[in-house]
């Protein structure tokens, strides 16, 4: 087991070079002169070289990216063009606060979603399943921004009861809720549709299952072989999905956070975007996908742990 | 994404007598009643075809003309002479929701078509020869797939500005690996069949085989993909219009007039509640066909 955790984390490592390789090329290389793509079209030949000088970008390709990769690895990020602040202050704060509402976001999807798969598969071919399948499948191809907007229209502006625009709650439990429980529904549609489907799928399976049988057989009440040998066995392959589908969460944060203005990493990364604010750009992307990568390690981990076929072996 | 169902795909694939996924057992004729007789298959393809005659002919059906600005009527409620209201600058809704449709349908089949052919190139080829090449093509798609598609979107978009031909492309390019991936699967199963290795030995070259002998075995695979994928297409095209990194102004192009008209939710929500209506009914309608025609021809 722990040759393979090793194995994953190396692969982890691997895969980040590859990234930090492909960001640093698309960042960099793409958009030509970036001192002109600072300054724009007006500014004389003179006042672009002097601003590539200034940010080291008249080196060669490979000292620049050994440059910058060192930094980031030690934590200097550099300073944001824009906002003339180091950039390493700045993103990890708006990283904060998206985990505070991507991990607020997720308490309620992933209980909510398993809950609904289990009930789904407990209630195979009813029009229980069928309800629970025909909304899972509608709401998870919406994208964010419409069921957003939609809910925008009807909590914040219709009825009034939350905030049309969040920020960072208080320690308050309750404006918990009222900060972050609209930026979460959008979220949790397109979770709900992955996370159940998968539950009701491993539960419907380990249902039909031998051992489940005879425990039926053997005369144990319901609850204790729904509880005891079904649910233990079906959300193996649940939580695999749902650590992917955090992975995507990172990326639905960036509609999410825009639409409702939360200052969340999200947000950072379209603004630097659009802002053409590169050294945040590079270490708020790069750091999702450290981020990522963590996520898909737990993952593999919490799988190991609780797969015996996996734990055992070696 | 389920997986159970995936590993029992697997394992009928290695049990069955010959007869691909596709099963050519039937007919043309057969395959397109069988479609009709899929309720799911049916709504999907009603509502998508309302849109792409609406894409089309909208010129012909709107009302009023939906770039006129009228400033006397701005922001107004739904009305006989306004049925979908007026926007903040006095132009129709009705009228641009009905126009927005043509953008959409443009850029999501085109970027659709390029990582469709990008990904059957790309598949077709390392899942025939394997080798070296395989591993090191499925290692970067691995990658990318590990990836929130959504950041890499904007990344490039930021980099090479807001255009059509841009969202296109970008769209295309990350499609890629995910379509590469599928199509690889099914080669990797259809290279180990009796007519690939009788193809070989006529002396068929490798590409003979591949476009000629595998492709056509393969369709049913490619068709489903194309259908999935043209739903996120869709999605991922109105997203970046709505983060302002794609179709730009003054387009009636659904996933902008949301972006732009939120500043008016307060007072006139219809002008984002209907273009969000419309949106949303068209991708329904995509994954309403793709699930019809992913039950059909998986039966």
């Amino acid at each position: 087991m722990l040759r393979f955790l090793i194995k994953r984390t190396a692969l982890a490592v691997v895969t980040l070079l590859c990234v930090s390789v492909i960001l640093f090329a698309v960042a960099q290389v793409l958009p030509g002169d970036i001192g002109r793509a600072i300054l724009g079209p007006w500014a004389t030949e003179q006042q672009v070289q002097a601003l590539d000088h200034q940010l080291g970008v008249d080196r060669p390709l490979y000292i620049r990216y050994a440059v910058w990769f060192s930094g980031f690895v030690r934590g200097e990020w550099g300073t944001s063009y824009l906002l003339n602040r180091p950039v390493a202050a700045i993103t990890l704060g708006r990283l904060g606060n998206s985990i505070i509402l991507g991990g607020f976001a997720l308490c309620l999807i992933v209980p909510t979603s398993i809950g609904f798969g289990v009930l789904a598969a407990l209630n195979y071919g009813k029009w229980v399943d069928r309800c629970i399948s025909i909304v899972g499948l509608s709401v998870i191809a919406l994208p964010e921004f419409v069921t957003g907007i939609i809910v925008l229209a009807v909590f914040a502006v219709g009825l009034g009861w939350l905030p049309a625009s969040s920020h960072v709650p208080t320690m308050n439990p309750l404006d918990w809720f009222r900060q972050l429980l609209l930026p979460s529904i959008p979220l949790m549609f397109i979770l709900f549709g992955y996370i159940s489907r998968m539950a009701r799928a491993g539960t419907v399976d380990s249902l039909r299952s031998n051992y489940v049988r005879t425990a039926i057989l053997k005369g144990l009440p319901r609850r204790t072989v729904i509880w005891g040998h079904v649910l233990r066995n079906s959300l193996l392959p649940t939580i695999t999905v749902v650590s992917v589908q955090t992975g995507y969460l990172v990326g639905g944060l960036v509609v999410t956070e825009t639409l409702f203005s939360y200052p969340g990493i999200g947000k950072l990364v379209l603004d630097s975007a659009i802002g053409h604010d590169l050294p945040v750009l590079q270490a708020t992307v790069l750091l999702v996908a450290v981020v990522y990568m963590i996520l898909m390690l737990l993952a593999d981990i919490l799988y190991t742990l609780l797969n015996p076929r996996i734990r055992l072996s070696s | 994404m389920d997986l159970p169902e995936n590993a029992k795909e697997g394992m009928d694939g290695v049990e069955d007598d010959g007869v691909g996924w596709e099963s050519g057992r039937r007919g043309t004729k057969e395959f397109f009643l069988a479609l009709l007789h899929s309720k799911t298959f049916v709504a999907g393809a009603i509502i998508l075809v309302f849109w792409i005659v609406d894409a089309i002919f909208w010129p012909l059906i709107v009302p009023q003309d939906p770039e006129a600005i009228t400033p006397e009527i701005t922001l107004r409620a739904p009305s006989w002479a306004h049925l979908f209201g007026t926007d903040d600058l006095g132009r129709d809704v009705l009228s641009r929701t009905l126009a927005g449709a043509a953008s959409t349908l443009t850029v999501a089949p085109a970027a659709t078509c390029l990582g469709v052919i990008g990904g059957v190139l790309v598949g077709l080829f390392v899942g025939y020869y394997r080798g070296i090449a395989d591993d090191i093509v499925m290692r970067i798609v691995d990658s990318l797939l590990a990836f929130p598609l959504i950041i890499i979107a904007v990344l490039v978009m930021s980099i090479l500005g807001p255009s059509v031909a841009n969202v296109i492309l970008v769209i295309g390019i990350v499609f890629t690996p995910y379509v590469a991936r599928t199509v690889r699967a099914a080669v990797l199963v259809e290279r180990e069949r009796e007519y690939v290795a009788a193809a070989r030995l006529l002396g068929n070259s490798g590409l003979y085989i591949m476009f000629v002998e595998i492709l056509p075995n393969i369709s049913a695979p490619i068709a489903v993909e194309i259908t999935i994928r043209l739903g996120y297409a869709i999605f991922t095209a109105a997203t970046l219009s709505f983060l302002a990194l794609g179709i730009q102004q003054p387009s009636p192009d659904w996933g902008l007039t949301i972006s732009l008209g939120r500043a008016f939710l307060q007072i006139a929500p219809w002008e984002v509640l209907f273009p969000a209506a419309a949106l949303a009914t068209l991708i329904v309608a995509v994954n309403l066909v793709a699930d019809g025609l992913r039950q059909v021809l998986e039966e």
